[in-house]
């Protein structure tokens, strides 16, 4: 029992101090992702996919 | 052909399928007959009939096929578009249903009298069967239908299951009937925009959870190395209505032979999960799921490639990462802690860049083809679904502020928000949608009718402007009269006062509703001539420039 009480509160504490963190740091990287310069011919690409016809 | 013929085998899916459906017609014969209440009952019998043409429809669909219909014909994807049509046609029943059921509650709110008495017919439990009939019927058969097409076009692969789209095509559907016909009998969990009861939940649960399978099944198999970012705005959309639905629909039925059910949270925590769920419905079923439209049909109608593929990518990550934190802004002043509040309405702030970037992509993506908005009146429906979107975009996060809702809250000004969203927005994409599609997967060469297209978009924005404005005046002149005070302190207005001065404003309205209703029956009119009298189209004319590969 206690083993599981710790358990949450080492969850909820990780939470509480990492989440918001975590998350920029996620959504940074996908920023950095998006606008990576060698990415771009890509994305390029991609962006003509609505225009294909089989 | 001879090989087809041989290879006649019932699958998997068509023994399972039998099976259940007969199962779930004999528990719906015992809970009809054992029945607590008489809406229990018609719902069960309703459930039971369902489950008997479903079994009777798998087993003729078999005895009459020869072999399972191919994935490809002549190395080009063999595409299923039969569920596209059927959503296609549903949502254009439902969305005049829909509209119908609004004038009437609109005209309700002006002339109390068209309540006619009946408790059938009261503005109480019509309210709810315009809401869910319009964003859940409507607009959720326009995802169904777009989603399973745009999953299918930018994947190259057909559509993956045989019966599974059917499954959720129909099973979505009588889900909506169930629950706007236990609106109309007194059904209701009364969570807004949640409306139906726990037997209504699981029967959506179970179609949701098949809708994920099979658009997650069809991006499996997809011959495209890359998944285009309108599936990742459908994909996003299916997720999350999932996750929110189990969330905030937890309930405990007092019986399982009766409506009736106990929701398991209690006090403020019930509050911030229906209001985390229901601004992420407006997030991620009017929001993210109707981007996705954006994204496919604005670059296809235009013949131009998106804008910024990049901003897409950043637009969609922030709209996820921001909106399911917004939900608070609709308990302002409640008893939701402050700090959750200031929280809501700092995200909601936050969102406006994400939604802008979008609306800058969206109609960006016309840069070099601004001259088709003269000629093609389907473009100038989506883009100006894009403009309310940016409006309305604007507005949300600025009504979310505290002080400023502190006037807004309660009023007819949040009605009026919601309708240049839902009217604007949604609507005219979903229109614009719908006038490309139809031609599409009914193989014609184009619409019936151009001009009736530009009828249709003139009278429907003549109709949502009468509809805002109204509203505008409307709820700030409520907010304004609730706060008046006399020299001595005293409210200077009785509440009777201030909804006598609404009066004038509700028949504009239900005026501005008119004209949109009327929109909806000339557009269903050109789509019902196009697929009855259209020219069947040959090749595929309709892309002039063809991308260069």
């Amino acid at each position: 029992m206690k083993a599981i009480i710790n358990a949450e509160s080492w969850v909820s504490e990780f939470v509480v101090t990492w989440w918001t963190p975590l998350f920029m740091v996620i959504f940074f990287a996908i920023v950095a992702y998006a606008l990576w310069p060698r990415n771009k011919a890509q994305f390029d690409a991609a962006a003509e996919m609505p225009l294909r016809e089989d | 052909m001879n090989q087809a013929l041989n290879s006649k085998r019932i699958t998997l899916g068509e023994g399972g399928l039998t099976v259940v459906f007969a199962l779930t017609a004999l528990l719906c014969v015992y809970a009809a007959i054992n029945a607590l209440d008489s809406a229990f009952a018609f719902h069960t019998a309703l459930g039971a009939a369902v489950s008997f043409w479903a079994v009777f429809a798998i087993i003729t669909r078999y005895r009459g096929r020869s072999a399972l219909p191919p994935q490809e014909i002549d190395g080009r994807p063999n595409y299923n578009f039969g569920p596209v049509k059927f959503c296609s046609f549903m949502a254009m029943f439902w969305g005049i249903a829909g509209f119908t059921v609004g004038l009437l509650i609109a005209s309700q709110l002006a002339f109390p009298a068209l309540n006619f008495d009946l408790q059938w017919t009261s503005f109480g439990r019509l309210r709810p069967l315009h809401t869910s009939a319009v964003v859940f019927a409507f607009g959720g058969n326009v995802l169904l239908a777009t989603s399973f097409y745009v999953v299918q076009k930018t994947s190259r692969a057909r559509l993956a299951g045989d019966l599974a789209p059917w499954v959720v095509a129909i099973g979505y559907n009588f889900f909506i009937l169930i629950a706007g016909t236990g609106y109309l009998l007194g059904v209701t969990q009364s969570k807004e925009y949640a409306e139906p009861e726990w037997y209504s939940d699981l029967l959506l649960t179970v179609v949701w959870v098949t809708y994920l399978l099979v658009f997650l099944a069809t991006l499996m198999k997809r011959k495209e190395p890359h998944i285009f970012v309108a599936n990742w705005f459908y994909l996003a959309f299916i997720i999350t209505i999932a996750v929110l639905h189990l969330g905030n629909n937890p309930a405990v039925p007092v019986s399982f032979l009766g409506s009736k059910s106990y929701i398991a949270w209690g006090g403020v925590q019930d509050a911030m999960f229906q209001w985390w769920y229901g601004h992420n419905a407006v997030g991620f079923f009017l929001t993210a799921g109707f981007l996705a439209i954006m994204y496919y049909f604005i670059p296809k109608r235009a013949e131009r490639p998106i804008y910024s593929y990049r901003l897409s990518i950043i637009h969609f990550w922030a709209l996820i990462f921001l909106y399911i934190w917004a939900g608070p802004h609709h308990l302002h002043y409640t008893a939701l802690p402050d700090w959750t509040q200031t929280l809501g309405m700092t995200f909601s702030i936050m969102l406006w860049m994400p939604s802008w970037g979008g609306m800058i992509n969206g109609l960006m993506t016309l840069s070099g083809a601004w001259d088709k908005l003269r000629t093609d009146p389907v473009l100038r429906m989506m883009v100006v679904s894009v403009a309310f979107y940016g409006m309305s975009t604007f507005e949300g996060p600025m009504m979310s502020i505290k002080v400023v809702n502190s006037l807004s809250h309660y009023t007819d000004w949040t009605i009026g928000h919601v309708h240049s969203g839902a009217l604007g927005w949604v609507g005219f994409v979903s229109f614009g949608a719908l006038y490309c599609l139809v031609p599409w997967v009914w193989n014609r060469k184009q619409l019936y009718s151009l001009r009736l297209v530009n009828w249709h978009f003139w009278i429907a924005t003549l109709g949502i402007v009468l509809y805002i404005s109204a509203m505008w005046v409307s709820g700030i002149l409520q907010g304004l009269m609730w706060r008046a005070y006399t020299s001595l302190g005293f409210l200077e207005y009785s509440f009777i006062e201030t909804v006598e001065a609404m009066h004038p404003f509700y028949i504009i309205r239900a005026a501005g509703g008119g004209l949109f209703l009327i929109g909806s029956l000339i557009m269903a009119y050109n789509l019902w001539m196009t697929v009855r009298v259209g020219e069947t189209s040959e090749a595929q004319p309709r892309v002039a420039l063809q991308a260069a590969e």
